[in-house]
């Protein structure tokens, strides 16, 4: 890289719970060396600097929940030369994409004691529902070695290696025991998107979908599995309402379960 | 009864209290030894020290998507079938570094890989695992292009076979011919009986180095009766099959039928999560993966398995080429049971029956193939 100047990363937060900005911190070694290969300029969890105007990598963590969000992503988008987004939230709106599925005025009026002050839109959306992004990176919390891939490979200019196969092939490179086939525990494993590792099943827990559908999930025909194992309707609706309710695949699987 | 060596097809007993000798003869040559045992409630292969690390007194019940272990109480050893594990995990493993480089100014410098090849010993191969070695071993070893990877892995091995005695429900190794007995490519094959009085194993002695392990343990002549047990022993398998599947013109009857409905009709139940073609003994498809570290001055290309149920298995400029469902599943049907003749001389199926246990969906490629062929048949009556 030469005498080039480093290239400029800023971290934006949005509506999420900094998690994802807190894997990052989380990186620990690897952090030393993201200082070393990049100008941190903007990130509100480690400092409160902003530096110049124009980024060359943008991560955007959370989702669009009020008229001002909407507005300020796409001042981070001019603002930024490739933008990627991390999380669930940013990439399908998150936990708080529930909101989604109710009456979000009723919501305000409960909680609020002056519900009249509260700016806040009917739907939590994804960044990509308003600018287009370069990358996204999926996870509930995302998973650290996958954003330092990520980082490096636009660092390095080449492919990141962030596949959308299901958790299920992580669960088989990993040697996992499937908690489906093995213990009768209902799993999103087949319709969701590799990155964490596989963690839950190896630790004997189904697959709880923090990663969001994966490439051509077939969302109904894992429910007719769960079925087998004794879920019913309700039990599935929760299932696909996590932290990717508003994901696509999973918010039509958990209405065609609603009655 | 000690000899220095035995002879090639040499018949043999030992007791059970004698099989530790097996295990200790064999790491005392340096061979790491992988064996069954239990873990997360399945039979899985692992490093084995002792006889008490095997799944003593357990049995598998097995059906489409469904996979128990049983306490038998009897105290056999090797009174299950296959699990999710394939041998394949230690000679084509999951995920390899192919080399690492580093970048010096201008320069480009591969590191030079220091590890020596391993010596592993497999304990407890079926007869359809150990044909399904000899399938990949067709593939990585044969032909102008030979896996390197593959080839070092597989140098030094050690395998003791064991013939199955009772077969379990997603078996079908009659049908293709490679079981429930295993006749070649071992070092040594046993076949583990219990009746009232005793608990023994009959072993067969496949190769020099089998007849050398052995004489390390204390063994007894095979007689007569033994030998005819051991016979009933296998036969009873044979009877138990769980599954079977009528290979006659299978792959004129897959190809001729590339747009029957029941391709669509799969494609309604299968979740493309791949699971069946990761705990397929036979399947070989890998992908490769370029890494640097964040300051591009360290280089990895990793290889790990593949699918073809992912969509990056056919992605080609412009797309996936197998995009549908349908398209996926017929590739992996049609690839196991009629392409794999054209392109390797054998089917790629050996009947292990793994892929129709581990589906998370229960679809079952015997049943598939039935119902194609059923209808075809149906057809041409009318
Ligand atoms: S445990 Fe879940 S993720 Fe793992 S293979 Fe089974 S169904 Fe797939
Ligand atoms: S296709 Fe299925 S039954 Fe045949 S060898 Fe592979 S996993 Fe076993
Ligand atoms: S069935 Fe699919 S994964 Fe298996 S060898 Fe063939 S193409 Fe590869
Ligand atoms: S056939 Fe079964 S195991 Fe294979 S990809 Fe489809 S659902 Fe998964």
């Amino acid at each position: 890289m030469g005498n080039r100047r480093k290239p400029r990363l800023a971290v934006w937060k949005f509506a999420s719970c900094d998690g994802c900005q807190l894997s990052l911190l989380d990186c620990e070694d690897e952090l030393l060396a993201v200082a070393g290969e990049v100008e941190i300029a903007n990130f509100p969890e480690a400092s409160r600097a902003i530096i110049g105007r124009s980024y060359d990598i943008s991560l955007v963590e959370g989702s669009i929940t009020t008229p001002h969000d909407a507005e300020r992503i796409h001042k981070v988008r001019r603002a930024s030369g490739i933008l990627i987004t991390i999380g669930a939230c940013a990439t399908s709106g998150g936990i708080q994409a529930l909101r989604n599925f109710k009456d979000v005025k009723e919501f305000t009026s409960i909680v609020y004691a002056s519900p009249q002050y509260i700016e806040t839109l009917n739907k939590s959306t994804p960044i990509t529902d308003h600018i287009s992004v370069d990358f996204q990176l999926n996870g509930c919390p995302i998973n650290k070695y996958q954003l330092v891939e990520v980082l490096s490979a636009y660092l390095n200019g080449r492919k990141p290696n962030i596949p959308s196969y299901s958790t299920c092939i992580e669960c088989k490179l990993k040697g996992n025991v499937c908690v489906m086939v093995a213990h009768g525990t209902p799993c999103l494993g087949p319709v969701t998107h590799a990155g964490c590792g596989s963690i839950c099943p190896a630790y004997n827990r189904g697959c709880y979908g923090c990663f969001g559908p994966k490439e051509t999930p077939n969302t109904a025909a894992l429910s007719w599995q769960w079925k087998k194992l004794g879920i019913n309707d309700e039990n599935l609706v929760r299932a696909f309402r996590g932290f990717n309710a508003n994901a696509d695949a999973f918010r039509k699987e958990s209405e065609a379960h609603e009655k | 009864m000690t000899k220095s060596s035995f002879q090639i097809g040499e018949l043999l007993i030992v007791e059970l209290e004698h099989f530790q000798q097996l295990l200790d003869a064999l790491w005392n040559r340096d061979f790491a030894v992988y064996g069954p045992t239990v873990k997360d409630m399945a039979i899985v292969h692992d490093e084995v020290k002792a006889v008490y690390d095997f799944p003593i007194g357990w049995t598998d019940e097995q059906e489409a998507a469904h996979y128990q272990l049983k306490k038998t109480g009897n105290g056999a050893l090797f009174n299950y079938v296959v699990g999710p594990h394939t041998w394949k995990k230690y000679l084509f493993p999951p995920k390899v570094s192919l080399w690492e480089a580093k970048k010096e100014g201008a320069l480009f410098e591969i590191l030079p890989d220091k590890s020596s090849p391993p010596k592993m010993a497999f304990i407890g191969i079926r007869a359809c695992d150990l044909s399904a070695i000899m399938i990949q071993d067709n593939i990585f070893t044969k032909g102008d292009y030979k896996d390197s990877i593959y080839l070092r892995n597989r140098k030094n091995n050690f395998i003791l076979a064991v013939n199955c005695t009772k077969s379990g429900g997603g078996c079908f190794c009659i049908s293709m011919g490679t079981g429930p007995k295993a006749t070649k490519g071992f070092d040594l094959a046993l076949t583990e009986i219990i009746d009232d009085k005793r608990h023994y194993f009959l072993f067969e002695v496949g190769s020099e180095l089998g007849g050398e392990i052995l004489s390390q343990v204390t063994t007894q002549a095979a007689g007569e009766t033994e030998k005819q047990t051991v016979e009933k022993a296998i036969n009873q398998a044979k009877n138990q099959m769980g599954r079977a599947l009528d290979t006659r013109g299978i792959k004129e009857l897959l190809y001729d039928n590339s747009e029957h409905p029941r391709w669509d009709d799969v494609a309604s139940r299968c979740l493309t999560c791949g699971n069946c073609t990761m705990v397929c003994p036979t399947c070989f498809c890998s992908n490769i993966e370029d890494y640097t570290d964040l300051t591009g001055k360290l280089a990895n290309r990793q290889r790990r398995w593949d699918s073809c149920f992912t969509l990056e298995h056919s992605y080609i400029h412009g797309g996936s080429v197998r995009s549908s469902v349908k398209a996926r599943y017929r590739q992996w049907l049609t690839h196991k049971f009629a392409s794999w003749i054209d392109q390797f001389g054998t089917s790629g199926c050996v009947g292990c029956g793994r892929c129709i246990t581990w589906c998370p969906s229960g679809i079952d490629v015997t049943e598939e193939i039935k119902e194609i062929r059923r209808s075809v048949k149906v057809s041409t009556a009318v």
